[in-house]
């Protein structure tokens, strides 16, 4: 008799249990979702978790507005077909309403203002749990999070104060006004994720395998040429063949050359390459060897 | 391809870090970018050398006092094994942090330096990894480089560490001559050290026979959720979902249900892509039909007719205690967390505080405090459904919660149900 799990199955397992367990002991939880493909792993593990009910809460996507349109074309076609209910957080809504102010010039990221959006949803619709698709081994200071990672009032992260977490114990106790973020796949891997996206078959966006598309070098990135960004003088535009290892706002997401056009070739790739994901395509985690840390405190993803 | 969950502890002093990058780096899991920001880091702090230490310590507090002060995660892959790594901090102000990485490891790593020999931290380390009961120990006696390879330096630090450690119940137990800082007999066999037979410790870590640890014996089934669809399509559908916590599950099996104790049979156990399963184990997470309705909710426990656990509200622990804020003493009363059940806790009695470098027992202390652990007897509101911590790590543990803060402030191990 076959009695030790593969790795997949444990992992797959895991993420299940947790949320299960999450649905059983929180009231309004939701399941953030940019398209990318973590959170469409952690969309198909809620799916799986509940079968053959339907997912017992909504999913989330916080939209900087700064998007590949054949992502927001992916994210609608999913909702469709999982018949998942979708809530939109829109930081233009939010800078159109004069909410939140825009930082102005040609260099000028989105992603921090992700973070206001994003709390004012949670506080709108009294979100007491969220799930997210972070993994620990894609930044050093979420190597350091908890599963289940508490959030204050004001949506803030105290890295030194965390909750022990033991065994398979999860304790989501808190009071009124503050939450939970979920990190149902923190023990993933980059290289787990694909092999999962493989073996369930399951379907990511386009961008994610080789094509053609004008890029220009960036602070050691290729970045595409979108209406939201556009080159300096200075900057070389070339129609590169490239792929996505993650996906993010637009304007700070930077893409790999590749040639990895099937999920086969892509983990070859990955398996290969000697630079962490959010090293080679994040200009938001470039900014200091703590952006992240400091993020997170004020309640990013 | 499997999985092992490693648990390492130690100072800095150790060569934990040292050890641990000496993993990643020789097994290929350290990235060009990591490697360039951590030498870059070394160099604006001085370092003599690049500090693989800093790989693990991720939080901005943590590289700018060059301390460990979390449990952090590593990942690595081998073309036989996937690997987590928890590592922790082995200073006996971090005694939590050990007891939480512990409490899911497969195996832990003792360091021992080489010079040193046994210390009082190897003692504590050995004893907590066998207090949450990790199948398999390691001991890397560390800085074979400093006492010349000498062999007889290895023996008598084997030899002191084995007599040790049968005061504590370790089911398997190997050392290892290593030097992190060289790479001997980490991944590669070490040239000098040629009178050791035995395997490298990544060879080890590849080998170690991990299918027989987890109970087979008692199913156990602790209900987490149960789905009903209410649809037309699967009107009737009752599942009943969770991880399964002892044991081997199938179709046909006489199941009972408790607290109600009514009894009926497995009709079928569905995997998480809805297909039916021969059979499972744990920890799968499943949802299981029975042929019966019955009345069965989150918190509840499905286990054999003839093999239950005990229903008992009274409950033998030993206890570490997580809190700087607040002392466990008899009197106590806080949330009791065990498998899927919550209920309520008081600490009828204080049977002693261990002390965990010597292990001799303190009868005439009243209180645990921070990092602290001791034996209490606990009586709860309602009855929970458990096998002692020896017979089933998920059955026999729970976590204690202060109903003010709702912060984890214990972790409990059942050494008794009566």
């Amino acid at each position: 008799m076959k009695t030790q799990l593969s790795h997949v199955s444990y992992l797959e397992s895991e993420a299940i249990h947790i949320i299960r367990e999450v649905a059983a002991e929180f009231e309004r939880p939701a399941l953030l979702f940019s398209g990318g493909k973590d959170s469409i792993i952690v969309l198909h593990l809620a799916l799986k978790a509940f079968a053959p009910a339907p997912l017992p809460f909504p999913i989330m996507h916080v939209d900087t507005g700064h998007n590949f349109p054949e992502v927001i074309e992916f994210r609608d076609r999913t909702v469709a077909e999982t018949g998942s209910r979708l809530i939109v957080a829109s930081v233009q809504d939010a800078i159109d309403a004069g909410k939140i102010t825009e930082d102005s010039g040609p260099r000028a990221l989105r992603n921090r203002l992700q973070t206001p959006v994003l709390l004012e949803a949670i506080e709108e619709h009294r979100f007491d749990a969220l799930f997210g698709g972070a993994r620990r081994d894609e930044e050093k200071a979420r190597a350091k999070e908890r599963v289940y990672s508490f959030r204050d009032e004001f949506g803030q992260w105290d890295p030194k104060g965390q909750r022990p977490e033991l065994w398979n114990l999860y304790n989501g106790r808190h009071k009124p006004g503050e939450h939970m973020r979920i990190f149902p796949i923190s023990n993933w891997t980059e290289l787990d994720v694909w092999h999962y996206l493989r073996d369930e078959e399951i379907e990511v966006p386009h961008v994610y395998f080789a094509h053609n598309r004008d890029v220009f070098m960036r602070d050691g990135m290729w970045l595409g040429v979108t209406e939201f960004l556009t080159p300096d003088e200075d900057e070389v535009v070339e129609n590169k063949l490239v792929r996505f290892r993650t996906i993010g706002d637009a304007t700070c997401t930077g893409s790999v050359e590749s040639s990895a056009t099937t999920i086969d070739q892509v983990i070859e790739e990955v398996g290969a390459t000697r630079i962490t994901e959010r090293g080679a395509t994040r200009a938001d985690d470039r900014t200091a060897e703590a952006a992240m840390e400091d993020r997170k405190k004020e309640g990013y993803f | 391809m499997d999985l092992l969950r490693l648990a390492t502890a130690g100072s800095v002093d150790d060569g934990k870090s040292t050890l641990i990058g000496r993993l990643l780096y020789d097994s290929k899991s350290i990235f060009e970018d990591q490697l360039e920001s951590i030498e870059k880091t070394s160099n604006d702090r001085g370092d003599e050398h690049v500090n693989l230490a800093l790989l693990t310590d991720g939080l901005r507090a943590e590289r700018e006092q060059g301390i460990t002060i979390d449990v952090a995660h590593r990942y690595f892959t081998t073309p036989r094994r996937k690997f987590i790594i928890g590592d922790t901090p082995g200073h006996i102000q971090y005694t939590r942090n050990m007891v939480t990485g512990a409490s899911t490891a497969d195996l832990a790593i003792i360091l021992i330096d080489a010079r040193k020999g046994v210390i009082e931290q190897s003692r504590r380390h050995a004893f907590i990894a066998s207090l949450l009961r990790i199948p398999h120990l390691v001991v890397a006696v560390n800085k074979m480089d400093l006492v010349d390879y000498d062999q007889e330096v290895f023996e008598s630090v084997r030899k002191e560490f084995a007599e040790f450690a049968t005061r504590l119940d370790v089911p398997d137990l190997t050392f290892i001559p290593v030097s992190a800082l060289h790479g001997d007999n980490i991944v590669d066999r070490s040239a000098t050290m040629d009178w050791y037979r035995g395997a490298t410790l990544l060879h080890h870590l590849e080998e170690v026979h991990i299918a027989s640890d987890r109970n087979m014996v008692d199913p156990r089934f602790p209900v987490q959720y149960v789905i009903r669809p209410q649809s037309k399509q699967h009107h009737d559908f009752r599942g009943y979902a969770g991880t399964i916590a002892g044991g081997v599950m199938k179709p046909g099996d006489e199941i009972a249900a408790l607290p109600s104790g009514f009894t009926s049979k497995i009709k079928a156990v569905l995997s998480p892509d809805g297909s039916e399963l021969s059979e499972a184990y744990a920890p799968m997470s499943v949802t299981v039909l029975l042929e019966d309705e019955l009345d069965v909710s989150r918190g509840d426990m499905i286990c054999r007719v003839n093999n239950q656990p005990d229903v008992t509200q009274d409950l033998e622990a030993m206890v570490c205690w997580m809190s700087e804020a607040s002392q466990l003493t008899v009197g106590s009363k806080l949330a009791i967390k065990h498998t899927t059940r919550w209920a309520r806790a008081v600490v009828k009695d204080f049977r002693y505080r261990l002390d965990i470098n010597t292990l001799s027992r303190d009868e005439g202390a009243t209180a645990l405090s921070l990092n602290e652990i001791g034996r209490v007897r606990l009586r709860t509101t309602q009855p929970l459904f458990a096998d002692t911590y020896r017979r089933n790590r998920t059955t026999g543990s729970f976590i204690l919660v202060d109903e003010a803060t709702n912060v984890t402030v214990g972790a409990g191990m059942i050494r008794a149900t009566e």
